[in-house]
């Protein structure tokens, strides 16, 4: 789980664009959203396309993304229970 | 129908952001014929967060806009109004390439949806929260204009006291090469300031980022009056052009000799650059001249950099050693004319004037 | 008092019909446009869209053109529709009247560049695909048109998304208030590409199904193609020419939501500001207007923020509405202008079109649209929504004269 952790963060700067901010500096159970790390609605977006492209995983409502995208740490859990990483 | 310019931000490829500096150590560019804009520190003017999805033609068109608004002292604009031919081409380019490279699978919405061209207008509204009037004109030649002849009928209407004003492209690699299959770039490399040495067809591409803030309000801090706009499509021959600018002369109460400097869009392009150096044979043989496009290259809105020149020359009473083209002006600068066409077809002109 | 602008020319191609005739009975006839897709090359063969039913060649010939010398899909329907608008009004005899070409389009020639581009970008090829390089940005359609139309005096071309085209009957009626020209053809076309297909796409806001505006159950738009262009004129001169007089366009505002690039404020607040100041600028109170031609693009934000506006505007009591996108699907930079077409139609025939696909209203409000087409309808004043990304909202009154 750490593991994936530390790569997931590694891909959301990436994939974001965030520039100036390094991997140590996420908190694995901070919002990633609103108040957090700023994210909006577009950038569950780009997280959806992540998912799909580095885990074989599709999300079809943008809505579910919400829950899964609310912190590293449920996006790791998500990913864990159902995909093949 | 006339404004005041206020303020400007410009972003070019010369040093022009800063206000201390008026064209005294141009830059030249032999980088087959393709100049790009000096960036100011991005960073200063815009959030990280906002900045890191942004192309670099945003980057440019929302920083402009905020030298503008600070140059101006207006915080809220009354409108907000840009001009540009190919819009946000790094982002059109980069969804483009990716739904071809990857047949459509897999794509993420930040470059589509930035690539439209009203997204500069969208951003500088949405930053300013500013939920009034705003437009965005795409049409070649012509998109820079339409924008400030819009804004001055919205100030003539008295719908707005002041309007920001943006002319903005981006150059890209594949963008001059694209077009240079329509033979708009010189096949040898030149230097950009020898433009006007090579007599062969072609220009060299550019790019800029230009606002003004327009208002109804005379200042002493004003840089000067726009009092005159026209347009001219596809004009038969240069005769036709000579009479539209004779025209537009006389309906301002002006003749050629109350014009001071004439500023051309002479591109080097030895295909079209005849009608420039007719009008100065003919209706201004008299007058002062001066160039600017192996400053900033050729593009559809360089002629928002035409007026930065102008208002500046107006404001600083100096032309720029680098601009100059044959004799120097006698007087003061009270009246400065533009004349520029895109490839024979766009033609504007403007009428910048003393406040 | 302002000079008043009258309507005397329509003009449109969509995918309910070839010209104003064919949308006019495919309105009434309550046939949709929507289907699965023809002539887009796409993978997403799921998507149901609303095409103009012709390929590039059939659309040559009706648009008049002997050799394709770099013709877009995209020029080829703004040719066409405006083509219709120009000589419904009484094309070229003018007695000399200033006349300007106003064409707004959100991709341009978009639709040629997506086939050809990696040939574009690799100078060692060259060929046919060449002639289309030039006719990319989106001035291209507009200065086709205006030549084949023989106009001169005044081009631009508009690009504020979905707004795009109301915003080019705007500056239309402006030009001729302030005395520039005396004569407008104004409207938009967009062309289906890949290009947007993806990119709304990639923001998931496509329905599966048929788009259901103001529905429920409502999770998309349906994409559309087409080109809708009217002519604008003073209606003293109209009127003088003893001209047919469809309405007149008696007011209009554009106005910024400044909230998000893509997506409009829940409470519709640019929505309710350019609805507002369209009603304001043409003298009527909201209880005037007998059918709003709403944007309703049938996405969950959408629908929500423009009903929750109109509730604002109308305080409670909003008019009959309905959204032809249900016919002709969201045509963007055409939508102005087509729906213009149809806020005009439903003003000279006394008709309100109906919004298909509905079957159940949203839980935010008691909003119902109008399902069944009705005629007689006693519509004197229509109000006609587009609203853009980047916020660009702008709406538009037409009166009956």
């Amino acid at each position: 789980m750490d593991a994936l952790i530390a790569k997931l963060k590694t891909q959301i700067i990436e994939q974001l664009n965030l520039e100036g901010v390094a991997p140590d500096d996420i908190d694995a159970d901070s919002p990633l959203f609103g108040e957090g790390l700023g994210l909006d609605s577009i950038d569950a977006l780009e997280l959806i396309v992540l998912l799909e492209k580095n885990y074989g995983l599709k999300i079809e409502n943008p809505a579910e993304g919400k829950k899964i995208f609310s912190t590293i740490r449920s996006i790791a859990e998500y990913i864990t229970a159902n995909g093949k990483a | 129908m006339k404004a005041y310019i206020r303020g400007i931000g410009n972003i070019s490829p010369q040093k022009t952001f800063t206000k201390e500096e008026f064209l005294e150590n141009v830059v030249s560019y032999n980088n087959n014929n393709m100049l790009f804009c000096i960036d100011p520190v991005y960073k200063e003017y815009i959030n990280p967060l906002q900045l890191r999805r942004m192309s670099r033609t945003l980057r440019m068109g929302v920083t402009a806009a905020k030298i503008c608004l600070q140059d101006s002292g207006v915080e809220m604009p009354d409108a907000v109004i840009t001009g540009t031919g190919f819009g946000c081409i790094e982002d059109t380019e980069k969804f483009l390439l990716a739904l071809l490279h990857n047949n459509e699978q897999q794509l993420t919405p930040t470059a589509f949806m930035q690539s439209t061209h009203n997204t500069i207008s969208g951003q500088v509204a949405i930053m300013l929260k500013c939920k009034e009037y705003n437009s965005t004109y795409v049409n070649r030649g012509f998109s820079f204009e339409t924008a400030l002849l819009d804004s001055l009928m919205l100030i003539e209407e008295k719908n707005a006291h002041n309007v920001l004003l943006g002319g903005f492209d981006e150059n890209t690699l594949n963008l001059h090469a694209t077009t240079s299959r329509l033979g708009h770039w010189k096949k040898e490399n030149i230097n950009s300031l020898e433009l006007l040495n090579s007599k062969t067809p072609g220009s060299v591409s550019g790019e800029g980022a230009a606002f003004f803030m327009l208002t109804d309000k005379p200042d002493e801090n004003n840089y000067a009056l726009l009092k005159g706009l026209s347009m001219l499509y596809k004009p038969e021959n240069k005769s036709e052009v000579e009479q539209h600018l004779s025209n537009f002369l006389k309906s301002n109460n002006l003749s050629p000799n109350n014009i001071d400097l004439v500023v051309y869009g002479i591109n080097g392009d030895v295909r079209t650059d005849h009608v420039y150096y007719h009008l100065r044979d003919t209706l201004f043989s008299e007058n002062a001249g001066a160039y600017f496009k192996h400053l900033c290259g050729d593009y559809y809105t360089a002629s928002a950099f035409a007026l930065w020149l102008s208002a500046n020359a107006i404001k600083k009473q100096v032309i720029p050693e680098a601009v100059k083209l044959g004799k120097a002006p006698s007087g003061d600068l009270k009246n400065i004319l533009i004349v520029n066409h895109y490839r024979d077809i766009n033609y504007s002109f403007m009428l910048v004037s003393q406040c | 008092m302002a000079q008043r602008i009258a309507i005397t020319g329509l003009g449109i191609i969509s995918a309910i019909g070839d010209n104003v005739q064919q949308n006019l009975s495919s309105l009434r006839t309550k046939k949709s446009g929507i289907g699965s897709i023809q002539y887009l090359q796409t993978i997403h063969k799921e998507l149901p869209i609303a095409e103009v039913k012709h390929s590039d060649a059939e659309l040559l010939k009706l648009a008049g053109i002997k050799e394709d010398s770099g013709y877009t899909r995209t020029a080829l329907l703004g040719m066409i529709a405006a083509r219709e608008a120009f000589e419904n009004s009484g094309g070229n005899n003018n007695g000399g009247k200033r006349t300007a070409l106003i064409s707004a389009t959100t991709v341009g020639g978009m639709g040629s560049t997506e086939k050809f581009y990696l040939d574009y970008i690799d100078l060692s090829k060259s060929g046919d695909f060449e002639k289309y390089v030039d006719a990319h940005d989106c001035g291209d359609s507009a200065e086709k048109i205006a030549d084949s139309l023989g106009i001169k005096d005044f081009i631009t071309s508009i690009n504020t998304a979905c707004s795009s085209s109301a915003n080019a009957l705007m500056l239309g009626a402006r030009l001729i208030r302030h005395g520039i020209v005396d004569r407008v053809v104004a409207g938009g076309v967009d062309p289906l590409t890949k290009f947007t297909i993806n990119g709304f796409n990639t923001l998931m806001i496509l329905d599966k199904e048929y788009c259901k505006p103001f529905d429920k159950n409502r999770t998309g738009l349906t994409l559309g193609e087409g080109a809708g262009f009217v002519v604008l004129e003073k209606l003293e001169d109209a009127q003088r020419e003893s001209k047919t007089v469809y309405c007149e366009l008696a007011g209009y505002a554009n106005t910024c939501d400044a909230y998000h690039q893509t997506a409009s404020s829940p409470e519709g607040t640019g929505a309710f500001l350019s609805m507002s100041k369209a009603l304001a600028l043409s003298g009527l109170k909201p209880e005037n207007i007998d059918y709003v031609n709403v944007h309703g693009t049938a996405t969950q934000i959408n629908d929500l923020s423009e009903g929750n506006a109109m509730i604002r505007l109308f305080e409670g009591n909003v008019p009959k509405f309905s959204s032809t996108k249900s016919y002709t699907g969201h045509t963007l930079g055409a939508a102005g202008g087509i729906e213009a077409v149809f806020s005009a139609l439903a003003i000279h025939h006394n008709i309100i079109f109906p919004n298909l696909n509905f079957s159940e209203k949203m839980e935010e409000f008691n909003l119902v649209p109008v399902t069944e087409v009705i005629e007689n309808a006693g519509v004197k004043n229509v109000l006609s929504n587009s609203f853009g990304f980047g916020g660009n909202n702008t709406s538009l009154v037409f009166s009956k004269i």
